[in-house]
């Protein structure tokens, strides 16, 4: 009895004085990360949003105004781009996701002893930098490269046509950079299925096809979704591949909000172009992620 | 063909089966009937290929050579969705995306049946998880989730019904519980069950007839009693419960009964327990379950002169230890019914057993085959 009472005075004192703070005290650097380059700047942003020129004229200086026709103003000022840019994303993620699930599957499934040379492989690219991998597909994507020689060759192209500075050259750039965060997290959860459902599968009379889509794909979708997520939201607003492989009627709001605030120094319009493109995107994930209905598996 | 799992029932035949992992050979050449309606258990330690075995019938591998049929078809490489068999898998592999219900319901969908909630509701009922129908796997027990991944088989009404140590995973009570209960539904829907397990209890419990296997190859294959009374080889003496084993040699017939010198003890063995028949020239095993020694009574068979180093009571009973004057350790349990009380560690005494309870193996054989394996590893 009196080792049961010892015992239990100790681990309460453990947990009345350790326990509660360790936690906390972990979290601040976090937090403290976050405060500072996240929270602040993000309302410092939306203080500028709503902000108007000052009355000296002076370029780049503005006063708060509290103006939030400057949203209205910005939209009706690159909606073009807006739409384009979730059009050209949208098109990359499927891309993406239609190149990746064989690969993430062959790997979880099928490579046996190469299965981590593979995924080293697949991590590789990040090795070099993200603007060198974009422009070498420049080169790839050149009149005097491969892949134009090979479609004129099969007169796929005209004489006169070329792939660079295209909407093709963006998308496939895009699809490109974003393809390891596609694969990985499909990887993750494709390798997580127990073989033995999918023979249990094929136990209870589904062929190779109808286990795939009743057991394999649906065990698969936390992947799926969190590879679509981490595939579309970064190329939405990106804008590097299409500065670098795209024509100025390829433009993505990410040009234009970065020509806002370097070129113009228009700080209002570029910040409440960042915001909408925020708001876009978070509507966009949570109806995507509820229809997905993936809360459970994950 | 899917329709088969309806109508097609029968025998299943396995003939000459041989299945080869690179130079290992897994099963070794392996022929066994099994009875339609029959509860068959595949008895053997791990690595015996008993679920080897079970995977070919299921379909899951292929065999190298040989044959598997069930009835008049020959279903040896049929795909794993075109036969007439269903799998209770190890840890049950239920589909964690899917309700009960859907798990139940998957076969017969696929099968394209057209009263799935009324024959699955029947099926929840008689595995008495009705109330669980829109649950999610993770969401059950144990003991509750195997049920299922019965139901989820037998919903099928397949011709064979394979269990792959199907109660591995749950506690000893529950397995108990369990056993019971899988025999009750055996008896219920009156499907072939070829169960493969370690635990020679849970087979004992269950089958009507258990085939011992052993590297590969059926040592020997009876009802629980014909395997437990009658060992006809050392490993199935010493996997099935305990044995004493004792080295002997034969000194001739007295009648129908073999007479065997056993350090110079005179034992005598029915010859209709003598297994070892075709091998008398060298010596031969003498074999005694333990709880067939009395300390107590003096009886035809006696090997006296042991001395007693452990006593364990244990409830039913007492085991004994007793060092024999050759060295060796043998085994005796007697009923805790008064009688050998008084007995205690250091005593000398006096093994003694009626005839009809021993029995003679090939003295070839290593003594210690099927002792050093744990029954109860995975």
């Amino acid at each position: 009895m009196a080792f049961v009472a010892a015992v239990s005075k100790r681990s309460s004192v453990v947990r009345g004085i350790k326990r509660p703070s360790t936690p906390y005290l972990l979290l601040i650097p976090g937090l403290a990360w976050l405060a500072m380059f996240f929270i602040f700047p993000l309302i410092n942003l939306a203080g500028t949003s709503t902000q108007t020129p000052g009355d000296s004229g002076e370029v780049g200086v503005y006063v708060q105004t509290f103006r939030f026709a400057n949203y209205i103003d910005a939209f009706s000022g690159a909606r073009d781009q807006f739409l384009r840019s979730f059009f050209f994303a949208f098109i990359a993620t499927v891309l993406a996701l239609a190149i990746s699930y064989p690969l993430a599957y062959a790997i979880a499934f099928k490579s046996g002893k190469w299965k981590n040379l593979l995924l080293v492989l697949v991590v590789a690219p990040f090795f070099t930098s993200f603007l060198l991998r974009t422009v070498a597909w420049k080169q790839i994507l050149g009149n005097e490269g491969p892949v134009v020689a090979v479609l004129k060759f099969l007169h796929i192209l005209g004489p006169q046509s070329g792939l660079t500075a295209s909407a093709f050259a963006v998308v496939t750039g895009m699809t490109y950079n974003f393809l390891p965060f596609m694969t990985l997290p499909l990887y993750a959860s494709l390798e997580r299925i127990d073989p033995r459902t999918l023979e249990a599968s094929s136990d209870l009379y589904a062929n190779g096809i109808t286990t795939f889509r009743k057991v394999t794909f649906p065990l698969s979708l936390p992947g799926v979704v969190a590879g679509t997520l981490l595939t579309f939201i970064p190329a939405a607003g990106d804008y590097i591949n299409a500065t670098l492989l795209g024509n100025p009627r390829t433009k993505m709001i990410g040009n234009v909000i970065e020509s806002r605030f370097f070129d113009i120094v228009d700080y209002p319009t570029a910040a409440a172009l960042s915001f909408m493109l925020m708001a876009a995107i978070l509507i966009m994930v949570m109806v995507y992620v509820r229809r997905a209905g993936t809360e459970e598996l994950v | 063909m899917v329709d088969a799992a309806a109508s097609t029932k029968g025998d299943l035949n396995l003939t000459n089966l041989v299945k080869e992992f690179g130079d290992f050979r897994a099963v070794d050449d392996l022929s066994l009937l099994i009875p339609e309606g029959s509860f068959f258990a595949l008895l053997g330690p791990s690595g015996c290929g008993k679920t080897t075995t079970l995977r070919m019938i299921a379909g899951l591998e292929e065999p190298t050579s040989g044959k598997i049929a069930i009835g008049p078809t020959d279903i040896t490489y049929a795909k794993p969705y075109a036969r007439p068999v269903n799998t209770v898998f190890q840890n049950y592999a239920l589909f964690p995306h899917l309700t009960i219900f859907e798990n139940v319901a998957f076969g017969l969908r696929r099968r394209g049946i057209k009263d799935v909630k009324e024959q699955v509701t029947k099926v929840l009922e008689l595995v008495e998880l009705g109330h669980l129908a829109g649950r999610k796997p993770v969401q059950l027990s144990g003991g509750q989730q195997q049920r299922i991944a019965v139901a989820r088989a037998i919903v099928n009404r397949p011709a064979l019904l394979l269990l792959d140590e199907p109660l591995g995973a749950l506690d000893l009570k529950l397995r108990r519980q369990m056993q019971i209960e899988l025999k009750w539904i055996q008896t219920e829907v009156g499907l072939t069950f070829v169960h493969v397990t370690h635990d020679q209890e849970e087979a004992m419990t269950m089958a009507d007839t258990i085939a011992v296997m052993n590297e590969g190859r059926i040592e020997q294959m009876g009802t629980p009693v014909e395997l437990y009374e009658s060992p006809r080889t050392v490993f199935v003496a010493n996997f099935l419960g305990q044995s004493n084993l004792v080295k002997g040699k034969v000194e001739g017939t007295s009648g129908d009964d073999l007479l065997v010198s056993v350090h110079g003890n005179r034992i005598i063995v029915p010859a209709n327990r003598d297994f070892a028949a075709d091998n008398h020239e060298n010596s031969v095993l003498i074999g005694i379950r333990p709880e067939k020694i009395s300390l107590e009574h003096a009886e035809e068979n006696t090997l006296g002169g042991g001395i007693i180093t452990d006593i364990s009571f244990v409830g039913v009973s007492t085991q004994f230890q007793v060092q024999m004057p050759w060295g060796q350790e043998l085994a005796v349990f007697e009923q805790n019914d008064g009688g050998a009380s008084h007995l205690q560690k250091g005593d000398t005494v006096s093994l003694s057993w009626k005839p009809q309870f021993t029995f003679a193996l090939d003295g070839t054989a290593d003594v210690d085959a099927g002792t050093s394996v744990n029954p109860d590893e995975e």
